[in-house]
């Protein structure tokens, strides 16, 4: 369906990170956030909190992230599409209710402005570091979806993507932003809204005596119905059964916790967002996203100056891991080279996926500020040898 | 033998029964007067939700045949403050523990009762930490053995309705589940209040804490409840706080009115936005 256009602000404007993502929720149709203030993420907030009483919708301010975390989750239940917003220090308190979003499969996003950590790190100050907590944060087996926007333009333009795939698949979905791209000022085009393809909630079409709420129907993802609506279900954290029913069984266990990962992992390739150039004669693949898929632009072009054949893959879906895509350059390339600001997560990925195919550089940084392009050339001289 | 079904039956999902409650433990009883006040209030069940959290009474949301939602540990309040902002209409009942509500939630108990959410709070309050096996609680009386502190409870613990009274809560009321009648009557009068309503109910956990303490079983309990109880409505609530087996004031402490949340928030919206103020109605998306 076409996007609403009460939220839509077609235009085009000079606006950065965190106002474009505001402006892509709403555009999604997202008409409740619930939050709490942390640097650098909360102009997303405050963006949203001034402009959804004109939309019609609600921002609350919560008093944690443990509460904003499940209070967005008691929205989407109520109808609503929701999200919330935080950074490091917030997004390990929200870990608990990413996995309860996964279990119930509360179709919602999570937007992660990272910052530099461990604990409260750096907080005016870009990493990316929270890669594979965004993946793994929450205890127990599950799958998630992350998105990495490098550009204002593609915080507004993937934040839909964002909540058209959490309402695709019932998953929550991760918006892993950085503090650079956060706040960095460019051009946003916001099309009109009948340019805005927008994925509604799955809601069940079945009678109140039919309806099971977490039977599937051959595509692994149940029917959602909202409270209020006479179903009279129920839904738990608890392993649970087709009707919704705690039954803690190792047999219900398997069964669901499998398809709350195949949902995911059999989609992969059609989740899978990424922008390749120059990989036809490329020897060493720089594999990079978000800011530093910026900084990474400009050494690809100073290898290829130097005559080193140096192509890009620029992840934009980090979770479900591209690996197919990796295993099929790795069968032709000598390297990859892998820059992000952490000391080595999605590296490990990378050199997993080209299981030793071809060899695989890291390019580390602990963040507080980005790479010097001299810093990732160098290693692309080193892996061209 | 169908002129015989039970009343309560209708709202319980039969099929999930037998429930895992103990012998004597007080949650069904309170469950069963939930019931009787859905009976007397004729709420429209098809706009009533349940949120719990976890613990013994966080199962409640299992066993009730409604919208019914059980979260994460402390957290119902917040899902709750969700699930009725989303939805105005709905009426959003909170049933959970007091350890749960209390202690890991008690951070979101205090600020829900600020904001004077539109929520009904069922507090079955134990005493004890009962579904992980009698742990020390917030509400566990001074001297009290439990698990964790085998030697006696040695720290203060706090006195729930004066808590949600400085809070901010609209109506606060508590009984024991020898008081069915005035816990349903409490119920019903909850559903007529917008805002932030608040019932404790003291009830036994004859598995962890009377056997502990050495209080006898959930008959002795009620015995206790039915001698050591004094009604005593509009009870100043600093002076309510419980001990091990000394007097417990019951009654209806608090009720009073102040605009709820939602209302407070549109009257703001309205008067600073004027006519660029859009009302959430159409928030559901299907």
């Amino acid at each position: 369906m076409k996007a609403d256009p009460r939220g839509v602000l077609t235009g085009t404007h000079f606006m950065d990170g965190d106002h474009a993502c505001c402006e892509g929720a709403l555009a999604a149709g997202a008409r409740f956030a619930a939050g709490y203030p942390i640097t650098p993420s909360t102009e997303v907030v405050e963006r949203f909190a001034s402009r959804v009483p004109t939309v019609g919708g609600t921002f609350i301010q919560m008093e944690d992230e443990l509460a904003a975390s499940i209070t967005l989750q008691g929205a989407v239940w109520g109808g609503a599409k929701a999200f919330t917003v935080t950074s490091g220090p917030g997004f390990s308190l929200m870990m608990e209710h990413i996995g309860y979003a996964a279990m119930t499969e509360t179709p919602c996003v999570f937007v992660d402005v990272q910052r530099g950590g461990p604990s409260t790190g750096l907080p005016t100050l870009p990493a990316q570091a929270d890669m594979m907590q965004a993946r793994w944060g929450s205890h127990g087996d599950y799958e998630i979806i992350a998105l990495c926007p490098n550009s204002p333009q593609e915080c507004f333009d993937l934040t839909i993507k964002a909540f058209n795939l959490a309402e695709e698949f019932r998953v929550p979905v991760m918006f892993m932003m950085d503090e650079v791209v956060g706040h960095m000022t460019e051009k946003v085009v916001i099309p009109p809204a009948d340019q805005i393809e927008v994925v509604p909630r799955k809601h069940t079409h079945k009678s109140v005596e039919e309806y099971l709420p977490y039977a599937t129907n051959g595509d692994m993802v149940p029917e959602i119905a909202h409270a209020g609506e006479g179903y009279k279900f129920h839904v738990t954290g608890l392993t649970h059964d087709e009707r919704g029913y705690p039954n803690m069984t190792p047999q219900t266990q398997d069964h669901l916790v499998r398809r709350l990962q195949n949902k995911i992992k059999n989609a992969a390739d059609r989740i899978a967002l990424f922008e390749e150039e120059r990989l036809d004669d490329a020897e060493v693949v720089v594999v990079s996203y978000g800011i530093t898929s910026r900084v990474a632009q400009r050494a690809i072009g100073l290898a290829r100056e130097r005559g080193l054949k140096v192509g890009k893959l620029r992840l934009i879906t980090a979770w479900p891991f591209p690996e197919k895509k990796i295993a099929e350059l790795a069968a032709g390339v000598k390297a990859f080279v892998v820059p992000e600001l952490n000391l080595g997560q999605m590296v490990r990925e990378v050199e997993r996926a080209a299981a030793g195919k071809a060899k695989t550089f890291p390019v580390s940084h602990a963040g507080g500020g980005v790479h010097k392009p001299e810093e990732i050339l160098k290693v692309i001289v080193e892996a061209s040898r | 033998m169908s002129d015989l079904v039970n009343p309560v039956e209708q709202f319980l999902r039969s099929d999930r029964m037998p429930h895992i409650w103990c012998p004597g433990c007080g949650i069904g009883t309170t469950v069963n007067c939930f019931a009787q006040a859905l009976i007397e209030s004729k709420v429209d069940l098809e706009s009533l939700a349940v949120v719990s959290g976890i613990g013994c009474t966080g199962r409640v949301a299992g066993y009730v045949k409604l919208d019914s939602f059980h979260t994460t540990h402390g957290r119902a309040i917040p899902f709750a403050t969700g699930l009725k902002l989303a939805n105005p209409k709905l009426n959003v009942v909170v049933y959970s523990g007091d350890g749960d509500l209390s202690a890991i939630g008690g951070n979101h108990l205090i600020h829900a009762a600020r904001r004077n959410i539109d929520l009904k709070v069922i507090c079955v309050n134990n005493l004890i930490y009962a579904m992980t096996g009698g742990q020390t609680a917030p509400t566990t009386p001074d001297h009290s053995i439990t698990s964790t502190n085998p030697y006696g409870v040695f720290e203060p613990s706090f006195n729930l309705p004066h808590l949600v009274e400085a809070a901010g809560a609209v109506y606060v009321a508590r009984w024991t589940t020898f008081h069915v009648r005035q816990l349903a009557r409490s119920i019903s009068e909850a559903f007529k209040k917008k805002g932030f309503s608040f019932i404790e109910v003291i009830s036994p956990c004859p598995t962890l804490y009377q056997r502990r303490n050495k209080l006898g079983d959930g008959l002795d309990t009620m015995k206790y409840y039915k001698e050591k109880s004094k009604v005593r409505h509009g009870a100043p609530t600093n002076e309510v706080g419980l001990t091990m087996t000394g007097e417990i004031i019951v009654g209806k402490f608090v009720d009073r009115d102040r605009p709820d949340y939602q209302t407070m928030m549109r009257g703001q919206m309205a008067e600073s936005l004027g006519d660029k103020f859009v009302e959430q109605a159409e928030m559901v998306c299907s």
